[in-house]
């Protein structure tokens, strides 16, 4: 049994009519979106902003309400659920968020940011609990000293780890990180980076990996969803999406990343251009007249696509 | 075209000055892309400000001298700066989102630089305006005109800003970070258009980032810095293919698409030092590869020319190679 199942979830976002006329136009945000996640596999979704990526992450853990569909969590539909047994589920998904400066309370020490999740569900003496949080800052790879200090104090990538100390200290079974790394400049990146995957094989974690950087997601990644407008467009592992791309839109995204090679740029532009000319041309095929996509049609065991 | 020497600026914290920018040289011919490389807090946006003269006086104090057609900008006044601002001499900002004016439609926008620095009428600015929406790439040029920033995408402000840029045909481009708010492929879109427009019109473009992969597309020579200095310089190909300072190899070590899949990133050890307790003798990078003994760094690093136009800081790179695995965790648990 998949760890996440979402099913035909559809999120809209009605925009705001005027005062007389009250109820606007509705927005599809999410549409339709299917997926699973298997338990300890690393689940990259991909998509340009607005895709509806982060609502998606927003919608597993509540922030959103579905306007249709289900999610499933090892088995149970979390929106059937009563709020006390809800809540409870909720303990077992935690979120690691993308600004490391925004996502910490600057009036709280170490101590009482990671502290907070256990504050909420578990009730320990605060000597247990101090034992947990040092466990944990250790864990991250922070002194102990750090518990007292507060987020200022802390660099980018030393942050994002206070941030991921939070969201392990439930030992939860899913993690849900929305561009954890995006913030980080390359050096700090690839700490992080190496950080979570350690984290990841050690707890056995199942995580949603969020980002719109593909190179990212190809290092860290075991399946790979691309989205777009609202739909998962393609699917499959990262060898399916990156040697064998069948949706126009994923080889798009992946004629986009910037060359390395210098020498290479011309041919890689050239490539470019004909792509984009077969996404304008081949547009019609591909998406209906209202801009969604078609079905999803099975290309091998793993790999999925819109077509 | 542009020559900058020895600059140094330098910041007031606490009561007492900083340099941020600490001795750069650098030249930028016509027609040339020049890349400026270096994580946060290396100093590259306070170069590029300071030769736009942006920083304000009261906190920052900028020495040394930068040439530019023959007059060095830090010599003039004010009202002589905004002369050659905006109109030889244009910038391109990274955040679309904050650089328009809110309240302002897209064509005012573009036609205020030419208000001030060319003689068009009216009727010649829309027209000039129109023309340039149109060499940016935007399609529905007249209704784009008539829009305010907030309802076009940004992708369409950066070409906004672009044009803005462009209106009064400069000779040199100050870009910092031109893309970096913008999506992977509307970042393809836009770097293609700067590498079009340069070719067009043979500027300069300074390019200011973070990100090796634009530079790969875009630049023509490559300046790596290092908390002030500049540490490498060197024509695009060799960085990419011969990278020798320490800190532009473990740079490109650290990037995922660098090295297979599952193996673990290179971390370099230690953070950025801030510039208050930056310590400005001997090299910088020392504290971070500490596994090079002191013995290999120069006790006075200066850049060399090691290869045509390929010039390297302290002579620590003939003896580096990168840590392995263990020193590698080690480094991560130091790093804390």
């Amino acid at each position: 049994m998949p760890l996440l199942q979402l099913r035909d979830v559809s999120v809209h976002y009605s925009k705001t009519g005027s005062f007389l006329k009250r109820r606007g136009a509705v927005i599809p945000v999410i549409d339709q979106l299917s997926l699973e996640l298997r338990q300890g596999e690393i689940y990259g979704l991909v998509g340009e902003s607005g895709c509806g990526k982060s609502t998606a992450a927003r919608a597993i853990i509540g922030l959103n309400q579905l306007n249709a569909g289900q999610i499933l969590f090892q088995g149970c539909d979390l929106s059937q659920l009563s709020r006390k047994a809800r809540k409870q589920q909720m303990k077992e998904i935690q979120m690691i968020f993308q600004d490391p400066y925004s996502s910490l309370n600057p009036r709280k020490n170490v101590w009482n940011i990671i502290a907070e999740p256990l504050r909420n569900f578990e009730r320990l003496s605060k000597a247990d609990e101090l034992a947990k949080v040092l466990e944990l800052v250790q864990r991250v790879g922070l002194n102990e000293e750090s518990v007292y200090q507060y987020p200022h104090q802390f660099s980018g990538g030393q942050r994002q780890r206070i941030g991921i100390a939070r969201a392990m200290a439930l030992q939860p079974q899913l993690v849900i990180a929305d561009e954890p790394v995006s913030a980080l400049d390359v050096s700090v990146q690839a700490q992080v980076l190496n950080f979570m995957k350690e984290i990841q094989e050690e707890f056995g974690l199942t995580m949603l990996f969020i980002s719109h950087d593909l190179g990212v997601v190809q290092h860290i990644c075991d399946r790979i969803g691309i989205m777009y407008k609202g739909r998962l467009v393609e699917e499959g592992t990262v060898e399916d999406i990156f040697e064998r791309p069948k949706h126009l839109y994923t080889k798009r995204l992946l004629v986009a990343m910037p060359e390395m090679d210098p020498e290479k740029r011309q041919e890689k532009m050239k490539q470019r251009l004909q792509i984009n000319k077969e996404f304008d041309e081949l547009a019609d095929t591909f998406f209906d007249s209202e801009g969604r996509s078609a079905d999803l049609q099975q290309i091998s065991d793993t790999h999925w696509a819109r077509l | 075209m542009l020559t900058i020497h020895n600059l140094r600026t330098s910041f007031r914290i606490n009561g007492r000055f900083h340099r941020a920018v600490d001795g750069i040289s650098l030249t930028i011919h016509r027609n040339e892309v020049l890349a400026i490389v270096g994580e946060s807090g290396c100093g590259k946006s306070a170069l590029a400000l300071s030769i736009m003269g942006l920083h304000p006086p009261d906190q920052t104090a900028v020495e040394g001298s930068i040439g530019f057609l023959g007059r060095d900008l830090l010599q003039l006044s004010t009202s002589e700066l905004n002369q050659i601002r905006g109109k030889q001499l244009a910038m391109i900002f990274q955040d679309p989102m904050t650089a328009l004016h809110p309240l302002w439609k897209v064509g005012r926008q573009i036609e205020e630089p030419m208000k001030y620095h060319t003689t068009l009428s009216t009727k010649q600015r829309k027209q000039r305006t129109l023309e340039l929406l149109k060499r940016v790439g935007i399609q529905k040029y007249e209704h784009v005109y008539q829009q305010y920033p907030h309802e076009l995408s940004g992708g369409m402000r950066q070409r906004i800003l672009i044009a803005m840029a462009l209106a009064c045909d400069p000779v040199l481009l100050v870009a910092d970070e031109p893309t970096t708010a913008l999506d992977v492929t509307v970042q393809a879109q836009i770097l293609e258009l700067m590498k079009e427009l340069q070719q067009q019109s043979q500027t300069g473009i300074l390019l200011i980032t973070h990100d090796l992969g634009v530079v790969a597309e875009m630049a023509d020579r490559v300046a790596v810095m290092y908390a002030g200095e500049i540490v490498e310089l060197a024509p695009v190909n060799e960085l990419f293919h011969q990278p020798r300072h320490p800190y532009t190899q473990s740079l490109f070590h650290s990037l995922p698409s660098s090295i297979e899949k599952r193996q673990k990133l290179h971390v370099i050890e230690g953070v950025v030092p801030a510039i208050e307790n930056l310590e400005r003798t001997g090299c910088r990078f020392a504290a971070r590869i500490p596994w090079i003994t002191e013995e290999n760094h120069d006790a006075e690093p200066v850049l060399q020319e090691i290869a045509p136009g390929h010039f390297v800081r302290c002579s620590c790179y003939r003896h580096f190679y990168l840590s392995d695995g263990k020193e590698e965790k080690d480094a991560s648990a130091a790093a804390t």
